[in-house]
């Protein structure tokens, strides 16, 4: 039997796009010492920490190793882990398992990417194999524009409906102290009339690039309510991968179907009783670089029918107030620092359970939630938190 | 820990200066082919896979991609570990006994020979205040050995003599890339790299891969005859400016192997560990590993060779396989030591079998002047 484990301390940085106050040390020791603030405990308490980041990024090779003393590791166990976009909930992941096998009782985990020292979308056109996929790939935004159209072909969304995906993360967004883009949009013809990036993706159908860091203690079962009385319980996680490369191009040639996402959550919500997602998931913080892309999650995840996320927009139900909460904090569009972007996903999650949230907590209480990720060529992290287990 | 993690089958491919033959998913199949074959297990059987790789060495963002389809990861479980591949056995472990996995592939892949290492490795260093500075690992590590043979004493001849010693049991491992008969005045007479750093007592530029299989206790007795126990693990990070450091020290290592050991139940080591596979990439850090390790009192690792305990046939036989300085990739380095510590304690080690091993050590690192060291106790009872 497993030991379960416990979130016990959040902590992250104030995102933004650049941070030439501080140095990548400095800015994740930030989240560090924020989330030993919350959980009441000192550096000495934990006994391990984990790190995730993308090297190619920020341009260092083996940051982990530079931010030793700031991050925490300094003269005590862990590694880093790096698998693109999915990294900060990989380590999540890989957290969650040195606890619950026992070998830890505290342990931290921190995501961070300091963006403004390197050159993201240079890196990500070097993810493709270099001998068939050279040229094929263009960083994130052509993959997005692609599905996007694809959304819009064959499920009947319209812009607008991407539109007031933007707004509803920017409102979030603007409640949340430390979200990056807060850009205070009134209307959906604020983000209609912005430039295109790749047609028919548009300037503020996109995230940004964030520089922030993001760090979560973990606890085991016997520890967990001696730090705190109520700590957020990971129920369970799943982490599906799907083969890079089908006819060059990420994944299927319409970037519409994540087959990973389908799997991933299927997987998860079997092992844990789930029959109803829409009805027994109470909030999502998922991973959505584009608004369309939150469309088409709302779908794999099943939180609708196929072809009807854009339907539960018009309804509300994702909104703060609504049903269904999905990304009250702003979501990755409008915070990005890539390493810690799935790392900020299950904070914010974690931190609606415990009603810590602030500005925008939800109304309903939250006791199940889900975190995504997605990454490389859509890969798939979930983890799935509970107020009790 | 609650219930025993088995390692069930490991393969190495032979190590070699430049694998220009294949691509790294290709390389790293060789090895992934060989334990599955071993097992009868098919891809579909794998729970889970663990990948250690680098994208800068890659030269590929996101660099677990290149073996993705080769470890069955199509929607299926992988996270890739970014540093030595002992950290890599450590990750699969921790997912087999926290009961979320059972049976765990882990695989290590690297062709240095595609990459320019001082480049690489000048962008490990923090790049406000020590990148200009132009170290690469090779010249950090001089200042290393330097630091280590005046505060201690250590000669020339005695690092030389760690390169005569691997080299020469490297002519005893088929995977070896650089088995050679040497002396110590060929090792002195070879090219100067950095001063007091000789071609000689040098890591050779290496391509390679190792993969094996972990389980819990139950499942490996029914996949092999041999299984091979993890007794004890655990690493440890020192400071990164290298200022902040006693280079003739490595705290870090004494910190990682103490853990290591109380898990395991070790309390000697010199005594109660049997065979000690451990990652020096230059030839003075087999002497100051050692001593880090509590094989021998701080300062004594050149009296530690010369007493020739750490000899195949001597007390402890250090590096039988040859070692990291008879070619072994760098994020692969660490891994091959805990394949290497497997083979002893199966018996399959060959010519360079030590004679009733049941404890084995394997040491990795990674990092400048190893920043970062892992260390991992194995058993066969």
């Amino acid at each position: 039997m497993p030991n379960r484990v416990a979130i016990v301390g959040i902590g992250q940085t104030r995102h933004r796009s650049t941070r030439r106050d501080v140095t990548l040390q400095e800015m994740i020791n930030e989240a560090v010492r924020a989330a030993l603030a919350d959980a009441d405990l000192r550096m000495k308490d934990i006994e391990a920490v984990f790190s995730s980041s993308m090297e190619t990024f920020e341009g260092i090779y083996l940051p982990d190793h530079v931010g030793a003393v700031e991050i925490g590791t300094y003269m005590k166990p862990g590694f880093k882990v790096g698998t693109g976009g999915t990294s900060g909930a990989s380590v999540v992941v890989e957290g969650f398992h040195m606890v619950s096998a026992g070998l830890y009782d505290l342990a931290m985990v921190v995501g961070f990417e300091k963006q403004d020292c390197g050159e993201t979308t240079a890196a990500i056109t070097a993810a493709t194999t270099p001998i068939w996929g050279k040229g094929a790939v263009t960083g994130a935004i052509g993959e997005f524009a692609k599905q996007a159209l694809s959304y819009m072909e064959t499920s009947g969304a319209r812009e607008e409906h991407a539109a007031q995906v933007r707004l509803k993360a920017d409102r979030g967004a603007c409640l949340n102290e430390y979200a990056h883009l807060k850009l205070g949009l009134k209307s959906a013809e604020e983000v209609l009339k912005s430039d295109y990036l790749v047609w028919p993706l548009r300037f503020l159908d996109f995230c940004p690039q964030s520089s922030g860091a993001c760090a979560l203690i973990f606890a085991s079962q016997q520890r967990a309510r001696k730090v705190r009385s109520k700590p957020v319980w990971i129920a369970d996680v799943e982490v599906v991968h799907q083969e890079p490369f089908w006819a060059g191009t990420f994944g299927d040639p319409t970037g519409r179907e994540t087959y990973s996402q389908h799997v991933a959550c299927e997987r998860l919500y079997k092992r844990n009783g789930i029959t109803h997602p829409r009805r027994e998931i109470d909030l999502a913080e998922l991973y959505e670089p584009s608004n369309w892309e939150e469309m088409n999650l709302y779908e794999h995840f099943h939180f609708c029918e196929k072809n009807e996320g854009w339907k539960m927009v018009e309804e509300g139900v994702t909104e703060i107030e609504g049903d269904l909460p999905v990304n009250p904090s702003g979501g990755v569009i409008a915070t990005n620092p890539i390493g810690a972007t799935p790392t900020i996903r299950v904070a914010e999650a974690a931190l609606q359970i415990r009603g810590d949230a602030g500005g925008h907590q939800v109304p309903k209480e939250v006791n199940t939630a889900l975190a995504s990720a997605l990454g490389g060529p859509n890969w798939t992290v979930l983890t799935l938190l509970k107020r009790s287990v | 820990m609650a219930d025993r993690v088995g390692i069930c089958a490991v393969a190495q491919t032979r190590y070699a200066p430049d694998r220009s033959d294949v691509s790294e998913g290709e390389l790293a199949y060789e090895a992934i082919k060989e334990v599955l074959e071993e097992t009868g297990l098919t891809l579909s059987d794998i729970d889970s896979a663990v990948s250690c790789s680098e994208d800068f060495w890659d030269g590929r963002t996101i660099s677990n991609m290149n073996i993705q389809p080769f470890v069955g990861a199509h929607l299926g479980h992988e996270d890739k570990v970014a540093g030595d591949g002992l950290n890599a056995v450590y990750c699969g472990l921790a997912q087999v006994l926290s009961g979320h996995q059972e049976v765990v592939l882990v695989v290590a892949h690297m062709k240095e020979s595609q990459a320019e290492h001082a480049l690489i490795e000048n962008a490990a260093f923090d790049p406000v205040f020590m990148r200009q500075l132009g170290l690469d690992f090779l010249s950090a590590a001089a200042l290393q050995a330097r630091r280590y043979m005046y505060k201690y004493g250590i000669t020339a001849e005695q690092c030389a003599g760690v390169a005569v010693k691997n080299r020469g049991n490297a002519k005893k491992n088929p995977f070896a890339q650089e088995p050679l008969d040497l002396t110590v005045e060929d090792v002195l007479a070879s090219r100067m790299l950095a001063d007091p750093i000789r071609r000689l007592d040098s890591k050779p530029v290496s391509d390679g891969a190792c993969a094996m299989i972990l389980t819990r206790e139950a499942r490996a007795r029914k996949l092999t005859s041999k299984p091979v126990w993890i007794l004890g693990v655990s690493n440890c990070y020192e400071a990164h400016y290298l200022g902040d450091r006693d280079l003739a020290d490595c705290r870090a290592l004494t910190e990682a192997a103490g853990k290591a050991y109380r898990m395991a139940g070790i309390r000697n080591p010199l005594r109660e560990i049997d065979v000690a596979e451990i990652s020096e990439e230059y030839s003075y850090q087999e002497l100051l590993w050692m001593e880090g390790l509590g094989f021998c009192d701080r300062g004594e690792g050149g009296r530690l060779l010369d007493s020739g305990k750490t000899r195949l046939g001597g007390k402890l036989p250090v590096n039988p396989s040859g070692g990291v300085l008879s070619g072994n990739p760098n994020h692969v380095a660490g891994m091959a030591r805990v394949a290497e510590a497997v083979l002893q304690l199966r018996g399959e080690a060959g010519d360079r079998q030590v004679e009733d091993a049941k404890r084995a050590l394997a040491h990795g690192v990674t990092g400048i002047c190893g920043q970062h060291q892992a260390v991992m106790i194995l058993g066969n009872v």
